[in-house]
């Protein structure tokens, strides 16, 4: 039964190893100025966890044959641990985690910490039961007034974010079931919720964050590469969860102006 | 010595004085007081395990089914018929709760801690026997309420075991989110009363209920388990208890503890100002220490089965002591790694982060504890053994995940996905399943006089141990592809269609998986009745379970008092007639 338990031991975490370090599903593709930086913390856990993890399955299916009982009369080492080598591997484990943790808190500083910057594309992202809406602030840069009462859902548009058109703030608001965005340019998201929570997720930009009732919360990404990027919702929000989804467009300046111009002079 | 710790000599007497008396009463004749309401913990030990046997059948089911309708959407199931989405939603949180509270939480401690604790210290029952069958049968009646959500309008509840607000909170945020939720949340907080009264017990007993010579340094690891496991009881699940109160009071009486004001399909809720994120922090400041609540008993047996059939005392008794206080301590403050992409302050994230980093130090020490027993000893593959083997694999496993998700970087990518369900099905869910199997080979025979088959025992250790690696492993590299968790369908999304089939593997992996865990109940109830006959001490073992009879009588040792004189693992002792020293002979082992 020992060789039995270190083949099976041995061969699970050979096949587990291969798939990761072959990538054969790995971090989609990034397109953002964060994602270096994450995926690079996530390749250097790796590497360390890989290492913990195969040495581990290794040396214990290792020693399930070694030390299996071969019904000779040689009796099992008389032992009660050893304080030294209980106090070199927490010391080593405390470096190995803590130096992790330390090395990770810089890029979350990085990322979290900080406004978005004074020219940053402002998005308005509002979640709702089972679908993200996008507002624009418009040639005015100002966001109108919203109202609860107004909220109708099911029309779509302005109207399900209740957006209060006798302010002179709203009537140039753009509001869009897509969400562009120039390439190259940071933009801030201002994240709300109308019903439950949501958690705006875009795999390719690296960015996720819940998007909460009562809070109006704001972060920012830059998108690098233009193309077309799936939105996903990450946090449980009722029978249509895993359908609500939208569409990330990161354009160029020039597309992104005149895809704006273009719907402010459709709205008047 | 005898007694707490600590006192002086004549408090200790009157303490074993009083222990005594309040556990003269004879054995119960009667069927209803012998086996429904009964005092013997021994009973109320199995009856939380048959409970928690059931529970466990029907929390697999309903995975089975999540598997199927995730693989073949449009098939229309007998009895069933078709799978809604929002049914998906419904089988995937009663899943979960079932399987933590009913199973992780109610096997380990309620089953075996209740049978085994007083076993093995020397007592005759638990401290407060009427506390005692008190416990079980509240938490008897949350199990049936929690399967009563199954049968009202709407269904069970789609929160998932979290139970999020304002999804939870709110009857028009889904199907399920009336009635059915409201008897969620009252199963919920029935099961904290329960779990509270036991956890009081379990460390009344622990602390002054322990024999003669059986000091706290030479309890077995699973008292210690068991002790520290019932400390984190009693402090988490009354947060959880006042957590459930307030949403039931959102839910029925219109306050706003967790609702702000919100519009769902475009009706105005009645409520204004409360935030959802305080139910994050209240949930999770139980939740957490739940992990340990589940898996810490697994911990404390594995250590015993892996001396016992290393034949080799345990590597580092002391440090796994103080490994299992520091995970219980360092577990309460680390329930914000949780919530690193909730909205709660990024500058928090800092400090949670660097306390899960943290837990896991005294976990690496569990397993290199575990390898350093291994080394050097002769191991029998007796079916505990290799259940415990699996464990410490599982664990490895499992735990390795741990500081990916404890980096709140990694979390932009990882949390809320398929990664995370791995991670936790691996160490909180398979490894503690392992220790409740591990334990029911070991004790098996203790507690019915019989043995299982060996056999069966090791298709049952195979199949289930390479089944589940092909459940959970697939999972983190679905996850790290970016699948979200609670997804009833990868139709939508265009990126998750590559991930289908991977999803079909881990389907088929789960049905052998499932179809294994019948030959683990046939065993089970073949063996009452046709294994073969057990002596006193099968696994020639040395703590005090093995020194009476089985299955062991009413009052535990048959009028006798044990007296202990050794620690819990002297195996291979030199000089010792045997290989092993009882921690009741009284050819003492040097200290050392």
């Amino acid at each position: 039964m020992g060789l039995v338990l270190l083949i099976v031991i041995w061969l699970i975490t050979i096949a587990s190893t291969y798939f990761f370090v072959a990538k054969t599903w790995w971090l989609p593709v990034g397109a953002s100025a964060s994602a270096a930086g994450i995926d690079h913390q996530f390749a250097i856990t790796f590497i360390l966890m890989g290492i913990v993890f195969v040495a581990a399955q290794l040396i214990l299916g290792l020693f399930a044959w070694k030390y299996r009982d071969r019904g000779s009369s040689s009796p099992a080492r008389y032992s009660h641990g050893n304080n030294m080598l209980e106090i070199v591997w927490t010391v080593l484990t405390f470096i190995l985690f803590v130096g992790l943790n330390l090395m990770s808190s810089s890029i979350w500083a990085s990322e979290r910490f900080r406004p978005a910057e004074p020219g940053a594309v402002q998005v308005e992202v509002t979640g709702m039961q089972f679908a993200w809406y996008f507002r624009y602030a418009g040639p005015d840069g100002k966001f109108g007034a919203t109202k609860p009462e107004l909220e109708d859902a099911s029309a779509g548009g302005e109207a399900a974010l209740g957006l209060d058109t006798s302010d002179p703030a709203a009537r140039d608001d753009l509001v869009t079931g897509t969400m562009y965005v120039p390439v190259n340019r940071e933009v801030e998201i201002i994240l709300r919720a109308h019903d439950v929570i949501h958690s705006f997720f875009v795999p390719a930009m690296r960015f996720k964050q819940d998007a909460v009732p009562g809070l109006a919360i704001r972060m920012h990404f830059t998108p690098t590469t233009t193309g077309d990027y799936e939105i996903a919702c990450a946090e449980l929000c009722g029978l249509g969860h895993y359908k609500m989804h939208g569409m990330l467009k990161v354009v160029s300046q020039e597309e992104f102006d005149k895809w704006l111009a273009a719907r402010e002079a459709e709205k008047q | 010595m005898a007694g707490g710790a600590g006192g002086g000599e004549t408090i200790m007497s009157t303490r074993e004085f009083a222990a005594h008396e309040s556990h003269a009463h004879a054995a119960p004749q009667g069927f209803i007081r012998k086996w429904v309401f009964s005092l013997d913990h021994k009973v109320i030990g199995l009856q939380y395990y048959f409970l928690a046997l059931t529970a466990v059948f029907v929390g697999m089911f309903l995975s089975l089914l999540m598997r199927i309708h995730l693989i073949w959407p449009a098939v229309a199931l007998p009895l069933f018929g078709e799978i809604k989405p929002e049914t998906y939603l419904s089988l995937l949180t009663m899943h979960g709760t079932i399987m933590v509270f009913f199973v992780l939480t109610t096997a380990p401690q309620g089953g075996f801690g209740n049978y085994f604790l007083p076993i093995q210290i020397g007592a005759a029952d638990m401290a407060f026997p009427v506390l005692n069958m008190l416990s079980f049968w509240v938490t008897f009646l949350a199990y049936a309420v929690m399967l009563s959500a199954f049968f009202v309008t709407g269904g069970a509840p789609l929160h998932g075991w979290t139970g999020y607000p304002p999804l939870s909170a709110l009857p028009s945020a889904g199907p399920g989110e009336g009635a059915g939720a409201d008897l969620w949340v009252i199963s919920i907080a029935l099961f904290c009363i329960g779990a509270l009264m036991s956890a009081l017990n379990f460390i009344t007993t622990t602390l002054d209920m322990r024999v003669k010579g059986m000091s706290m340094m030479r309890m077995p690891l699973t008292c210690w388990a068991w002790f520290i496991t019932a400390i984190l009881g009693l402090l988490a699940f009354g947060v959880l208890f006042s957590a459930g109160i307030l949403l039931l009071l959102d839910r029925n009486v219109g306050t706003s503890f967790f609702v702000p004001l919100v519009t769902v399909n475009g009706i105005l809720a009645a409520h204004k100002g409360g935030s959802p994120l305080l139910w994050q922090h209240l949930f999770w400041f139980f939740g957490h220490p739940e992990v340990y609540i589940a898996i810490l008993p697994a911990m404390g047996l594995c250590s015993q089965l892996v001396s016992v059939f290393s034949r080799k005392p345990i590597f580092g008794y002391k440090a796994m002591v103080y490994a299992m206080l520091s995970i219980g301590l360092l577990g309460f403050m680390v329930w914000g790694h949780h919530m690193f992409m909730s909205g709660m302050s990024p500058y928090t994230a800092f400090a949670f982060s660097l306390m899960t980093m943290a837990i896991g130090v005294p976990s690496a020490i569990k397993t290199f504890n575990w390898l350093g027993t291994l080394w050097g000893g002769r191991i029998r593959f007796s079916s505990p053994m290799l259940f415990a083997i699996g464990f410490v694999s599982m664990f490895v496993s499992g735990g390795i995940s741990g500081p990916f998700l404890a980096q709140p970087v990694l979390d932009i990518p990882l949390h809320d996905t398929a990664f995370v369900t791995g991670h936790f099905h691996l160490i909180m869910g398979v490894a503690s399943i392992f220790g409740i199997f591990a334990a029911t080979y070991y004790w098996f025979p203790k507690m019915f006089g019989r043995m299982m088959s060996e056999s069966m025992a090791r298709w049952h250790f195979c199949l289930t141990f390479v089944g589940t690696y092909c459940i959970f492993m697939p999972m983190h590299y679905a996850g790290m592809a970016g699948q979200p968790r609670r997804y009833s369908q990868f139709t939508e999304l265009h990126y998750l269609a590559p991930l289908i089939r991977l999803n079909t593997f881990i389907t088929f992996a789960a049905f052998i998986t499932i179809a294994a865990q019948f030959i683990f109940l046939f065993n089970l109830f073949w063996s009452m009745k046709y294994g073969k006959k057990a002596s006193d001490n099968p696994w020639e073992a040395t703590t005090l379970e093995w020194t009476t009879a089985t299955p062991p009588p009413h009052d535990n040792f048959g009028g006798r008092t044990p007296v202990v004189y050794n620690g819990p693992y002297e195996y291979s002792v030199p000089g010792a007639p045997r290989d092993y020293v009882m921690q009741t002979d009284t050819t003492t082992v040097a200290a050392h």
